[in-house]
Formats: C-alpha cells, sequence, structure tokens
C-alpha cells in the first residue's frame, strides 16, 4: 500500500508550543484511519500538520511522498480539510464557495453541481449566502468543497458534529467512497460509535503522542462492537 | 500567479458587492473628510482651491486604510484563513488579487472625490492626463502598501488600530506627492507636476515588488 502519511517521531509546534510530541503514524492510500482521544489531546494538530499548517520541528514528516518541512506548498494542494470552522465566505452561496475552491485547486468546475447534490444543497439552498445557513448546512458545504475537490488525503475534524442524523449517514457514504477511490482518510470523533464503524484502523492520541492503536470496524461489522468494548468510551475521554 | 490573482479580486469584489462596505461606509466617509475639511478651512474659495488636491489625497488616504481593513476582514472569518492557504493559490496571487480589489474601490472613491471638489471646490483640471497618470500610480502604490502591511497585521489583535499606525506614514510619500502632481494639473504647470511622477512611480512598483515577494511569508506568520 502506498503511503499517504509518514509520521516519524514528528514534533510540531503550534505557535510556541509543541502541539505534536513525537508522533509515529503511518496511513496508506485507500486507508481510513479514525482518531480518537480527550480534549487536547492533539487530534486537531495532528490534522493541521499533515495539511501543512504546523510547521514538523523535528523527526520525519512526508505526505504524499512531500517532505512536510521542504514543501508545505504541495502538501496543501494535495489536501482537503474539514476543520472545525467551516472555512467559507459568509457573503457568497454555497455554489459559489464551491466553485472558488474549485477553481482555486486549479481543477474543472463539473464536479460543482454533482457535490452539491451530493450534499443535498438543491434548489434555492445553493444560491443562498452561507451566512444565511444553519450550522448544519454549512457544515454540509464545507463538505460538498471536498467532494468536488476530491482530494487525495481526507482530513475530517469531527465530521458529524453539528450534523443531523441523515448528513451523518452521508458523511459514512462519502469516508467510504473517498477510500474506494484510493485516498487516504483521517478523521477525528468525539463519537466512537460513529467513526470507529468507519475506520480500518484506530489510534489513541493522549498528550501530543498516540497511545495505542487497533484495528478499526470498516468492513468487519460487529468488529466494531467489539471494538467499542475493548477501547471503552471513558479510556478515551469522551463525555 | 495572473490566473490566481483574477479569482482572488473576483471574489473580493463580488464579496463587497454583496456587502456594500464600500457603498455605505467607504464612499460616504470619504465625501465626509472632505466636506469637513473644508468646514475647517472656511468659506473663501480661494483657499478652498489650493487646500483641494491636498484634501483629495487626504480623503484618498483615509480611504485606503478602511479599504485595507475591509479587505483583510474578509480573511478573517472562520478558518477563511486556513482555507486560503490551503486552496493552492500562489501567496503573489493573493496579493496582487487583494490589491487589485482594493485598488478598484479606490478607483470609484477618486471618481466620487473627484467630482466633489468639482462641485464644492469648484476646482477644475487643466491638464488631465497628468492628474490620471498621478491617480493610476497612486492608487496602485496605495493599495499595494495597504494590502501588504494589512497583512502583517492581520493576525494580531490589535490589527484595527495598529493597521492606521503602520500604512499612514509609509504612504506619506504618495500623499506628498499625489498632492503636488495634482496642484500642478490644476494650474496647468505640466514640468513640475511631472517630476513628481518620479516618485510615485518608483513607490508603486517597489511596493508590487515587496508584496509579491513577501506576501507568501506574511501569511504564514499571520
Amino acid at each position: 500500500m502506498d503511503l499517504a502519511v509518514h509520521l516519524r517521531s514528528a514534533v510540531a509546534l503550534a505557535g510556541r508550543f509543541p502541539a505534536l510530541s513525537g508522533v509515529d503514524l503511518d496511513v496508506g492510500l485507500g486507508e481510513v484511519v479514525a482518531v480518537l482521544g480527550p480534549n487536547g489531546a492533539g487530534k486537531t494538530s495532528l490534522l493541521r500538520t499533515c495539511a501543512g499548517l504546523l510547521p514538523v520541528t523535528s523527526g520525519e514528516a512526508a505526505v504524499l511522498g512531500c517532505d512536510l518541512r521542504a514543501d508545505r506548498t504541495q502538501v496543501r494542494r494535495r489536501v482537503g480539510l474539514l476543520g472545525h470552522d467551516a472555512a467559507l465566505y459568509d457573503e457568497l452561496t454555497a455554489l459559489e464557495n464551491v466553485r472558488f475552491s474549485v477553481r482555486a485547486a486549479g481543477i474543472g468546475t463539473e464536479r460543482v453541481g454533482a457535490a452539491l447534490d451530493r450534499l443535498g444543497l438543491v434548489g434555492r439552498l445553493r444560491r443562498t449566502p452561507v451566512m444565511r445557513m444553519s450550522a448544519g448546512q454549512r457544515r454540509r458545504t464545507a463538505l460538498a468543497v471536498l467532494v468536488a475537490r476530491a482530494p487525495q488525503i481526507w482530513l475530517l475534524d469531527e465530521p458529524h458534529a453539528g450534523l443531523d442524523a441523515d448528513a451523518r449517514a452521508l458523511v459514512g457514504s462519502l469516508v467510504a467512497d473517498a477510500a474506494a477511490s484510493g485516498a487516504a482518510v483521517v478523521l477525528t470523533s468525539h463519537e466512537p460509535a460513529l467513526s470507529v464503524p468507519l475506520a480500518d484502523r484506530v489510534v489513541v492520541m493522549r498528550g501530543g503522542r498516540i497511545g495505542e492503536t487497533r484495528e478499526g470496524g470498516r468492513g468487519a461489522g460487529g468488529e466494531a462492537d467489539r471494538f467499542l468494548v475493548a477501547v471503552g468510551e471513558g479510556d478515551v475521554g469522551v463525555a | 500567479m495572473w490566473r490566481d490573482a483574477l479569482l482572488v479580486a473576483g471574489k473580493d469584489i463580488r464579496i463587497e458587492l454583496r456587502s456594500r462596505v464600500a457603498l455605505w461606509q467607504v464612499l460616504p466617509f470619504a465625501v465626509l473628510v472632505l466636506v469637513l475639511f473644508g468646514f475647517a478651512l472656511g468659506p473663501g474659495p480661494r483657499a478652498l482651491r489650493v487646500a483641494a488636491p491636498g484634501l483629495y489625497w487626504l480623503a484618498v488616504l483615509f480611504s485606503t486604510v478602511l479599504a485595507t481593513q475591509r479587505s483583510m476582514a474578509i480573511e478573517s472569518g472562520e478558518g477563511t484563513r486556513d482555507g486560503l492557504r490551503l486552496s493552492g493559490i500562489d501567496p503573489a496571487g493573493v496579493f496582487l488579487g487583494k490589491a487589485a480589489a482594493v485598488a478598484i474601490q479606490l478607483v470609484a472613491v477618486q471618481v466620487l472625490l473627484g467630482a466633489g471638489i468639482v462641485v464644492l471646490f469648484d476646482v477644475h483640471v487643466q491638464t488631465w492626463w497628468l492628474a490620471l497618470v498621478a491617480s493610476v500610480l497612486a492608487t496602485v502604490g496605495l493599495s499595494a502598501a495597504g494590502v501588504l502591511y494589512g497583512a502583517l497585521s492581520a493576525g494580531l489583535r490589535v490589527r484595527e488600530t495598529l493597521l492606521p499606525l503602520l500604512v499612514l506614514p509609509i504612504v506619506a510619500p504618495v500623499l506628498i506627492s499625489g498632492s503636488r502632481a495634482w496642484s500642478a494639473a490644476v494650474s496647468g504647470a505640466v514640468a513640475s507636476g511631472a517630476s513628481w511622477l518620479k516618485i510615485l512611480g518608483p513607490f508603486a512598483a517597489v511596493y508590487l515588488a515587496v508584496g509579491v515577494a513577501l506576501y507568501g511569508p506574511l501569511q504564514e506568520v499571520a
């Protein structure tokens, strides 16, 4: 399996403070990795490091074969990050936001309509300025950006947050489709019940390090339930 | 880089057209500056005519600060600055695009102010080409310097108050050269006016070059 993410003893800084304190992680193309852990464990920092937004100060760090310390610009073009914040322009509509992101990435706009359809942003909703949308609709628009851009690595920070049941199910199918198309997916979550069944592998973070790695539940059916019992929600600090 | 600049400029202009901040805040502010300075100088038509080019450029400078603040505020929304860094857009393209969008707003401000000094101060330009060239060069310099210093202060909590302190002293050469060139354009003294273009031109070129080179690193540290 080709590696999408390769971190070895990676240390990354958020400002002047260490956000990752020696992380070892390999993620293959077509693989889904769920990252669990309590607040402040370093989950978001891990995603931001993989996206080339946080500087790596020591250790090995490569994304899609590009050294994160030498060529962060190349990395950024090839990853898609769904952060806590939607990263949308309030005055622009869903259609305009997605179209801008796709054009910025230098790819054709032919996938924009299909991406908005997939996320249920149809009719007048796609021509509504984002500032007039609900939190869930904004989240859907941000996901539509990812679908339209089709990055080689999907970095999803709590993708289920603020979504209704239908949209949560949609996130599951988007993750599965991305992995099936050969993209790597790294997602963080406070909800193991939602994230573990989607993942090939689950890693648990604490204090900026990866403490434990287990098989995930993707394609394993009932194995996912056994995993949830084994990890234990209290063990990963989930409220 | 040019494709990215067009994309960013188009996005910023579209946002401005929809939010109408320039229309409802920057333009009235510029006219207000012109009128208030007119009040301060008194009703004497000669004093107003002499001071008009300086008042015009002072109003343009203050408007530059407002337009730049707004341009930076567009990228200070939830995660939009990270979104722009992840978009794959060349930082030089972001700089040029944002500077172009600010420049377009400044052109609108100058058209209004130009009409204002004709109506309020009875000023008539004799040498149009000189006034136009001075305006074009000054607009490029002001927008480039404004966006560059806007990026420098973007990540700071005190950015709203810091930006005028950074920008206004830096653009003082534009105020002086623009005012003198316009005074010459009004009086028809082409030779003396043209010499001031030798300051406006290099100012614009230097800030464009520095912005293209430094916007990327500034984007990272902001």
